[in-house]
């Protein structure tokens, strides 16, 4: 009886830890059944979304970790990255050596950007979100000063296609058809092998000189990784998968074949290791085979003709995910450095960290500087991919659309994974997709619909900002030491602790 | 040399920079050729329409809830009573029933919807505020974003008759921007209007000499909201809500209900956020729907903490001062950047930088000075 | 052999000696001439009352920005023999010294390892660490582990796991961790017990008196800061006694006895504090009680009531004493409104509905809190605001009615203020200066200001004179004692200062354990005093 209670009460707490994210996909799902649309269409257009924008979201982790709270600051980076592609675009350069000047003009504007940012907050502490949000819209005037009355003003350019007529002041959209568009989406995978090979070619090259210079010892996994990587470089000298790896995108069948293949591969790897080598209980062996059956039903279902005809139909770009990807693994491996442990710890209590010998202040500059640049990187991915810039409107809404995603997740202020990333983006572009349709079938108004959408978003934050602030004022209610995050501060009374009195 | 240093203490160099910058427009303004009177009568103009909503910010500031970015809530009661009270005066034809009585009744009918919906709101507000302390500022930023948001949706579907209101040819869903020239537009301000529609006997809510336009009636209606929240705060119930603004403890320890205290700041600066938004309207003479609001609550924000507030206490002249000098140096900008350089949307530009910067500058004080 | 020599073998043999300390903070004098010698493996402990300075030498100990910030300390610090100059809690811990905090210094959300390597974490190398610094080291927990394994082991904690986050652990696994997390500091020869047993259970406090002797039987010594005397006799080699900012002397446990000890932290000093020249015409009498306690309870963070019966006589100087965190402070904070309280109390016979806010207020009680920044004043308001508000809230007092409204009545409210300002000699430049500018004696004249306009008939004053001026201190005990033979005022008094309490109050309660301990008359022994406050002996009820 009680066993069952207590699994009763498993299922109810995870129900309830994810309510927001099982309420929004509800809504999806309502949405999806009532817009009527294509099932194609819509995987299509949400895996498009999915890599214009999770690069952005992902950015957003390491502040949330690091007790920054949202980073309504991101508008700053995508600024950055904006100003790169003006010039860029405006001096001629396109294609993807445009695209790697972009990011080289971005890069250290963003860091600058972020080091402000940092500045700022650390001046401002427990009241972060406010400030980055006030912070985002004061950006925006500084970037449409810069914009409508600088360049072309006080800056002369000549250039009627980006200029207004008038010569003061850039044209609202600039087309980045023929330059930048599809800059980083039209990577060939043959090229991605072959630059990839080379990379990690210097790298055990420089871990080879350290080691000679007696500064680092080789380890196993530095050879194995390069024999990996040599190893996919020589096969795609095959002529079949040459060509085959020729195009910039992948099917979405070919990809998810490939993924299932990797993570079966994986789990074998796991299997074969606790066998052989840690000689491990019949027990352990439990999880990886489950995993490996569920694997084959997946790609059992990819066979069902609806479906099939989904995965065909999609065709997904290469380089963009492979950014993903390697943005979270960069997550994570940042959580495992002491730079790492050092944001953790600083964004679970301040003083505990500063009383271990942590300077506060200087993590927490440089997790806004990492999350500036990142977000600078995700709106040049974000824009190459939508090739039209927006020059005005571009930068606005990112920051809304990126924390509502997040917060639709699962995330919420305080914790934030890869997995509710996501997850987060998902969701809350399937919605957006689908919610124009469904709006007029259900209120015979497209318009509506879209309105609906924007309303969900900001209502998500709210939602989520009001959740958050009533557990940790319930907390704070118990416990007099309050812990980060804490608008309070600027609205308590001042009270002096007679410390000297003891 | 004294008090010379006491006063620029107590006005902070932000607020002096600003003060100084907009003496240096009007004087431009002048030197460029530009008409005094008109000048005048433009910031006078702009002064009283933005009055109201930043005295809103008031009541919030001193119960404690910090500044209100949620004053959508009260806008958005405004215009729905307002809308309400358009289409109701519509459908009954006042404007052929009771002549120059239509308009003063369509106002009144619409400040009364406002005021309803605002306090419920307001209280309801409220309520939640009272959950999240601590939190007070972002939570209100979103909720009054959301707020807008869904007030689309209810634009959109509402069916009016009132074709001010209505897009013609939809069957559904109000105009972005209604046209209150046929209703209570201009009513309290505007000479033209006033001498068209009402009686010998109202001919002094809005006149001219020479060149410069008197709008006696909105100034008196200001005037008198102002009067009404000095007095409220000189009060029994206005002096237990300052203190609970200003330290918890202290007043929860002498007998007064703090959270209830919160909940009557909210609710008052709601209402007033709805009657703001009232006679904003009539005096710019069109209603704005959909997300005009969005940013009000920022621009109310920034002209209170210019005029000297701070996140936890502020003054009927913080009001004052303050919005004075923010829709002043507006108002004044545009003719003389025009002159200089020819962007128009300079001063629009320049609003979101010294808005937001000084909103920034206020925070990062506070948090400096408490410690 | 020559005394100086004596003398340097002396010092050699102690592991940590500080010598001559003193220490004043904005013109306070809070340390003068304090010595501390420590032997290597002696647990030493540091006993005296509130005040006494336990907790700046300490602070001095540690090198805390605290104190180099108000002007540095006099006096020398040797350890093992050399002259050692800390600066600062990272010197301290290069010296091998470490403390454990009241306050816990760990987060719930970690676990146990890597609450342990808070801030001392070991990286592993990579190839990136080499280029851009150690920041980017890799992170080896399982090292990490086993060090955290060595060190709970080391003080006897087999059964707390590694792994396990800190968030669900009872009070006492906490501490532990906290101390293991000091051991497996390398190097730590000094460890500091603040206060430690004050969260714990009996049980955790027997626990942590025994890993206390295990590890002081590994060669590290401890210096253990309590107020609980049954402890220190119990585990302690050694202790300090302070008393004022003053050494009083350094004894061994063999040769002192717990009456011995409360005498030596109490001290000599009767001197009244006010002049014996008010008439005595009080009939104080059993039947006619001001102010009564049954059961009575307030669930304040630190400083609990649990379970309080005492008599307040008509008329009678009260007072109330006991160390902190005893629970004398959370008497006033319950009927203050500010803390949930369980159980009854009676004035003139009525019973208080404490849940109701102004309560005690509406009852002619009217009170002086002890945070006066905090609780008391309206620090940017003006004087006279801050002196009507609670009479104008309660009372509709300095109020005219205009219409429905009830409006501010500023010639009253103003008159009022400056007969207050006279009255006490409030040092100000008017009635509307904003209180947040007034020195502390002042603004202490103001909260009483405050609570003397509702007229009441019990006044309840915590803390009364902390940190004001003599002149302001004099002025206001005489002011108390004025009103209360002139007016028949009953006074309930809380402080933490004996001699203020034994210069004013006809009884005097210990508080000890959130319950009165016994109930004194002023002249009784420094002795017994001690006692009490320490908690030893009999409870007694009055």
């Amino acid at each position: 009886m009680s066993k069952a209670n207590s699994l009763l009460k498993k299922a109810g707490s995870i129900l309830f830890d994810n309510k927001v994210m099982i309420a929004f996909a509800m809504i999806c799902l309502a949405a999806i059944l009532l817009s009527g649309s294509s099932l194609s269409f819509i995987v299509d257009g949400v895996f498009t979304r999915i890599t214009r924008n999770t690069f952005t979201v992902l950015a957003l982790i390491i502040p949330v970790l690091a007790g920054l709270g949202l980073n309504f600051g991101i508008v700053i980076g995508a600024v950055a990255a904006q100003i790169a592609v003006f010039w860029v675009v405006y001096w001629g350069f396109g294609g993807f050596g445009g695209m790697m000047l972009s990011v080289l003009i971005a890069t250290p504007l963003a860091v600058l950007f972020g080091y402000l940012v940092g500045k700022l907050f650390n001046r401002m502490k427990g009241a972060e979100m406010i400030a980055g949000l006030i912070l985002g819209y004061f950006a925006d005037g500084l970037y449409q000063l810069l914009f409508l009355v600088i360049i072309g003003g006080i800056i002369p350019v000549d250039n009627p296609k980006l200029i207004i007529s008038g010569g003061v002041g850039v044209k609202n959209t600039i087309d980045l058809t023929g330059n930048l568009k599809y800059a980083i989406d039209s990577v060939r995978m043959v090229d991605i092998v072959t630059v990839l090979f080379y990379v990690v070619l210097a790298i055990t090259l420089v871990k080879v000189v350290l080691h000679l210079l007696k500064k680092y010892q080789l380890k196993k996994n530095d050879l194995i990784l390069f024999g990996v990587a040599g190893v996919i470089f020589g096969i795609s000298y095959i002529p079949v998968i040459e060509r085959f790896l020729s195009t910039d995108r992948l099917g979405l069948l070919d990809a998810l074949t490939a993924v299932l293949i990797v993570l079966a591969v994986i789990q074998l790897v796991k299997i074969g290791k606790s066998l052989f080598i840690e000689k491990a209980q019949p027990k352990a062996l439990v999880k990886p085979i489950a995993a490996l059956v569920v694997y084959g039903v997946i790609y059992a279902l990819t066979f069902i003709p609806q479906i099939e005809e989904v995965l065909l139909f999609v065709k997904l770009p290469v380089l963009p995910f492979l950014l993903i990807a390697g943005l979270c693994w960069f997550n994570h491996k940042l959580l495992s450095t002491r730079l790492g442990q050092n944001m953790r710890t600083v964004g679970q209590s301040q003083s505990v960290a500063m009383a271990s010998g942590i300077n506060v202040d200087q993590t927490r500059v440089i997790a806004m500087i990492i999350s500036t640049v990142l977000a600078s990187w995700g709106q040049l991915i974000f824009l190459q991919n939508i090739g039209t810039f927006s020059t005005y409107g571009a930068h606005t809404q990112i920051a809304q659309f990126a924390i509502a995603a997040l917060l639709v997740g699962g995330a919420s202020v305080q914790k934030a994974t890869n997995k509710q990333a996501i997850i987060g983006v998902i969701l809350f572009h399937t919605l957006f997709i689908v919610a124009p349709q469904a709006g007029k079938q259900l209120f015979d108004n497209a318009q509506i619909g879209e309105y609906f959408r924007v309303f969900v978003s900001y209502g998500v934050i709210a939602l989520s900002l009001a959740m958050h602030a009533w557990k940790k004022y319930k907390k704070d209610d118990q416990t007099p030491t309050g812990g980060p995050n804490q608008e309070s501060s600027i609205l308590a009374p001042v009270s002096v602790k007679q410390e000297i009195q003891k | 040399m004294k008090t010379l240093k006491n006063f620029y203490d107590n006005i902070g160099l932000p607020r002096l920079i600003i003060g100084l910058f907009f003496v240096f427009l009007v004087v431009t303004s002048i030197v460029l050729g530009f008409s005094p009177a008109a000048i005048f009568s433009d910031v006078l103009r702009r002064w009283l329409m933005y009055g109201t909503l930043v005295l809103a910010m008031v009541p919030g500031i001193q119960s404690g809830i910090g500044l209100n970015f949620g004053i959508s809530l009260g806008i958005s009661a405004g215009l729905l009573g307002s809308v309400l009270s358009m289409e109701i005066s519509f459908l009954r034809n006042w404007n052929e029933v009771l002549g120059a009585g239509a308009p003063w009744l369509t106002l009144l009918l619409a400040l009364l919807f406002g005021v309803v919906m605002a306090a419920v709101l307001g209280t309801l507000y409220g309520m939640l505020l009272n959950r999240v302390k601590g939190s007070e500022m972002t939570v209100s930023t979103y909720v009054g974003f959301s707020v807008i948001a869904f007030m689309n949706i209810v634009w959109l579907s509402l069916a009016f008759k009132n074709g001010e209101l209505s897009w013609p040819l939809q069957g559904r869903g109000l105009r972005n921007t209604a046209s209150l020239s046929g209703s209570f537009g201009g009513l309290l301000s505007n000479p033209d209007v006033v001498k068209s529609t009402q009686p010998a006997g109202l001919q002094w809510l809005a006149f001219r000499i020479g060149e410069f336009t008197i709008p006696l009636g909105l100034i008196l209606v200001f005037a008198l909201l102002c009067f009404f929240v000095w007095l409220f705060f000189r009060s029994k119930l206005g002096i237990a809500m300052s203190g609970a603004g200003e330290n918890q403890l202290f007043t929860t320890s002498s007998g007064i209900n703090v959270d209830k205290k919160r909940i009557q700041g909210t609710a008052i600066s709601t209402v007033l956020g709805a009657v703001g938004i009232i006679l904003y309207a009539q005096t710019y003479g069109f209603l704005q729907l959909y997300n005009a609001p969005l940013m009000m609550g920022f621009a109310s924000v920034a002209s209170i903490l210019i005029g000297g507030a701070s996140v936890r206490r502020a003054k009927i002249s913080h009001v004052l001062i303050g919005t004075l000098l923010f829709q002043g140096i507006l108002v004044t900008a545009l003719p003389v950047v025009n002159e200089v350089i020819e962007i128009g949307t300079l001063p629009e530009v320049l609003r979101i930088i010294i808005s937001n910067g000084i909103i920034l500058y206020a925070l990062s004080k506070t948090k400096g000075g408490n410690q | 052999m020559k005394i100086e020599e004596r003398g340097t073998a002396l010092d050699d043999q102690y592991l940590l000696s500080m010598s001559n300390i003193s220490k004043e903070y904005y013109g306070n004098r809070v340390l003068k001439g304090v010595n501390i010698h420590v032997k290597p493996g002696e647990i030493h402990a540091l006993v005296g009352e509130n005040g006494a300075g336990k907790s700046t030498l300490m602070n001095i100990l540690f090198g805390m920005p605290v104190i180099y910030s108000t002007g540095g300390f006099e006096g020398e610090i040797l350890i093992n023999g050399k002259p050692t100059s800390i600066d600062s809690p990272h010197t301290a811990m290069d010296c091998g010294i470490g403390m454990v905090h009241q306050e816990f210094m760990l987060i719930p959300e970690f676990n146990v390892t890597e609450n342990i390597k808070l801030g001392r974490e070991i990286g592993e190398p990579t190839a990136l660490s080499k280029v851009f610094g150690n920041l980017l080291e890799k992170m080896n927990w399982t090292q990490m582990s086993a060090e955290a394994r060595k060190a709970l082991d080391s003080i006897g904690m087999l059964n707390i796991e590694e792994y396990a986050k800190v968030a669900g652990m009872p009070i006492g696994y906490k501490q532990f961790v906290e101390i293991a997390r000091e051991i497996d500091k390398t190097g730590i020869k000094l460890l500091v017990f603040d206060e430690p047993t004050a969260v714990l259970t009996e049980g955790e406090a027997d626990r942590l008196l025994e890993i206390m002797r295990l590890i002081a039987s590994k060669g590290i010594a401890i210096i253990f800061i309590t107020h609980r005397l049954t402890e220190v006799m119990a585990v302690a080699d050694s202790m300090t006694i302070l008393r004022d900012g003053e050494f009083v002397a350094r004894k061994e446990v063999e040769e002192i006895t717990l009456a011995k000890i409360a005498e030596l932290m109490i001290g000599r000093k009767i001197d009244k504090l006010v002049d014996d020249n008010f008439l005595e015409n009080r009939n104080l009498s059993d039947e006619k009680i001001a102010l009564e306690f049954k059961d009575y309870h307030v669930d304040m963070p630190g400083e609990r009531v649990k379970g309080m019966n005492i008599k307040i006589r008509e008329g009678e100087i009260f007072g109330f004493g006991g160390l902190a965190g005893q629970g004398k402070i959370g008497i006033l904070n319950g009927i203050m409104g500010l803390f949930d309280t369980q159980g009854d109390v009676f004035a003139f016979g009525k019973r208080l509905n404490l849940e109701r806010l102004g309560e005690a207020l509406r009852n002619d009680i009217a009170f002086v809190s002890e945070d006066r920044r905090g609780v008391g004043l309206l620090l940017g308001e003006s004087i006279e605001r801050n002196i009507t508000f609670s009479a104008m809230q309660i009372k509709d007092e300095f109020l005219k009615r205009i219409g429905p409204m009830k409006i501010l009545d500023k010639a009253k409210a103003d008159q009022h203020a400056r007969d207050m300002i006279k009255l006490l000699d409030i040092r100000c430049t008017g009635t509307s200066q904003a209180v947040g500018n007034l020195s502390g004696g002042n603004q202490q004249k103001v909260c009483l200001a405050r609570a003397i306009t509702m007229k009441p008939k019990i006044l309840i004053v915590s803390e009364p004179t902390r940190g004001i001026d003599i002149g302001a201190k004099k002025l206001v005990l005489e002011y108390l004692t004025k009103i209360n033979r002139e007016e028949g005022t009953t006074i309930v008094m809380i402080s933490s200062e004996l001699v203020e309490l034994r210069s004013l109050c006809d009884r005097i309660a210990i508080v000890s354990e959130g319950k009165v301990f016994s109930v004194m008359k002023p002249d009784d022994s420094d002795a017994a005093f001690g006692l009490a406050m320490a908690g030893v002996g009999e409870e007694v009820s009055a």
